[in-house]
């Protein structure tokens, strides 16, 4: 009898967990759309606030340039590196270049550019905006007649969503440049055959494809750090919590996207 | 002008026969927990209401619901006639504009210097030159006793000072209606001695309505008109001072004089 009654409110329990993480799984979509939609709804509407978008457009875009231009760059080296062993198996040297480009700009500078963007600009935007919530600011901004989310969400999640593609363009071409120095300087490529298969088979749509990937990705990693920031409550801990998932979520989200986004679209 | 006077006279008794502030049957609960549990309150125009109560009986609920920072349940809240919980977003924009609110801990902004905090309703909603907005945030500063702390960050303000900073920020729009937040919690006696004369100096020399909540009895008899009691989400009494001091409810009483009730200490 005891055993049953173990048994059954151990499956109860069980039940229960699931609910409770389902509910909880809607409430962060229900948000997240929240939140875009009322973006959405704020960003055309007066008054409209330039000196706050250019303050996070430089915040965002100017100075996440060395992280991400060091990555990329990085990235096409060691793709270089790891295509060349690969290819030198079969004599196919020649087509590093264009797997180096083709790569970059379809997939690794997108993804890795906005990666790097949802630790850095993701996590201090939950940050930022938790800390209003628990202190109150965001609800002075409420009972001074200033809608938080068109005041504070706004430019932060307009600037990101712009300024990840131009911080992808030069992603990409410092990252081809990386994996050209590689190959020209320790593999021994002829630089003019290199710079040549570099653009061979590669194509707007490809360039554009990545480029319209890392407008997407911003909007994402920034909804997503707004919202953790806006929701945020239980003090200076709620804060903590909410960089964390807001980094995580972020991330996760952006590389399942990535595989949808990739598949429909391009 | 002769010919103004009786219509001016008809739009005052109107004004007069409407309350500024009119709470209908408001409920409010959070995860089940009801903290509201059907508040009914009229405030006339240039009234000061003290609202007190326990710690947890729901003041800041209610206060904040005033400001429709906190979507009720149920019922509703009229300011001068326009229902502020039933509103298009940008409608109840507008009737915010009538407020001015002074958070607990003062709620300035913290990326922002104290100047630049009292500046920021003015820049928002007026067309006001730089000088005209200097000259309002002194004549705000100097109606709290403050001068020559302009650009101090609010990091440096002691407690008083930053919640004397709330409410220059908070008149800085000449708004018709203000709230104050539990003015003098974590004040000593004397510094909360000093901001309620700095409240009923306000309320002297400004054309405006108030409601404060606070669970200190010594500042409620010093601000208020009347005073209200708000015990388990519902008000329990409304009275003038003199008339409050002598209520027979036990719980007031006790209350008054600071003394445990028999069922919490049992």
């Amino acid at each position: 009898m005891n055993g049953e009654q173990a048994r059954a409110s151990g499956f109860n329990g069980f039940l229960e967990a699931i609910g409770r993480k389902s509910l909880e799984l809607f409430e962060e979509v229900g948000r997240f759309f929240y939140i875009l939609h009322a973006t959405i709804y704020w960003t055309f509407r007066r008054p409209f606030d330039a000196r706050e978008w250019l303050r996070q457009m430089v915040r965002v875009g100017v100075d996440s340039l060395p992280v991400v231009g060091l990555t990329s760059m990085f990235t096409g080296m060691v793709m270089a590196l790891q295509t060349y062993r690969g290819f030198e198996r079969f004599h196919a040297e020649g087509f590093v270049a264009s797997v180096v480009s083709l790569s970059l700009t379809r997939e690794l500078a997108p993804v890795l550019a906005s990666l790097m963007i949802a630790g850095r600009v993701g996590s201090s935007l939950a940050a930022e905006l938790g800390t209003m919530r628990v202190t109150e600011q965001i609800d002075a901004l409420y009972a001074m007649a200033t809608e938080p989310i068109q005041y504070l969400v706004v430019p932060r999640v307009g600037a990101t969503t712009v300024m990840l593609p131009p911080l992808v363009a030069i992603a990409n071409g410092l990252g081809i440049f990386g994996g050209y120095a590689i190959s020209v300087a320790l593999m021994g490529a002829n630089p003019v055959t290199y710079w040549e298969k570099t653009f061979q088979f590669l194509d707007m749509n490809d360039v554009s494809s990545g480029l319209i990937k890392a407008a997407v990705f911003g909007l994402i990693l920034s909804v997503t750090g707004c919202s953790k920031g806006f929701f945020t409550t239980g003090g200076a801990e709620g804060v903590g919590r909410a960089t964390t998932s807001a980094v995580v979520m972020g991330s996760v989200v952006i590389l399942v996207s990535d595989f949808f986004l990739t598949k429909i679209l391009f | 002008m002769a010919a103004g006077e009786p219509g001016d006279r008809m739009v005052a008794t109107a004004a007069q026969a409407r309350p500024k502030i009119a709470v209908i049957d408001l409920w409010k609960s959070f995860a089940g927990h009801e903290v509201l549990r059907g508040i009914n309150l009229e405030v006339p125009a240039g009234e000061s209401l003290v609202i007190v109560g326990g710690s947890g009986a729901g003041k800041s609920v209610l206060l904040k619901h005033l400001i429709g920072l906190i979507p009720p349940e149920r019922g509703h809240v009229i300011i001068d006639g326009d229902d502020l919980t039933n509103c298009e977003p940008a409608h109840c924009l507008e009737i915010r504009r009538k407020f001015g609110m002074s958070f607990q801990e003062g709620a300035l902004f913290d990326s922002m210097t104290v100047f630049e905090n009292i500046a920021f309703p003015l820049r928002r909603h007026t067309r006001s030159s730089e000088g005209e907005i200097a000259a309002r945030v002194r004549e705000c500063l100097a109606l709290v006793h403050l001068d020559k702390i302009e650009n101090k960050a609010t990091s440096e303000l002691s407690g008083g000072m930053r919640r004397r900073v709330g409410f220059a920020r908070a008149i800085a729009l000449q708004p018709e209606i203000l709230l104050f937040d539990e003015p003098d919690t974590g004040l000593d006696p004397i510094t909360s001695a000093v901001i309620d004369a700095v409240i009923v100096e306000m309320r002297e020399q400004l054309d405006v309505t108030m409601v404060t909540i606070t669970h200190n009895m010594q500042s409620a008899f010093r601000i208020a008109d009347r005073i209200a009691m708000l015990r388990n989400g519902q008000i329990t009494a409304v009275a003038q001072p003199d008339v409050f001091r002598s209520l027979a409810d036990p719980y007031i009483q006790k209350f008054l004089a600071g003394e445990p009730l028999e069922e919490e200490v049992a």
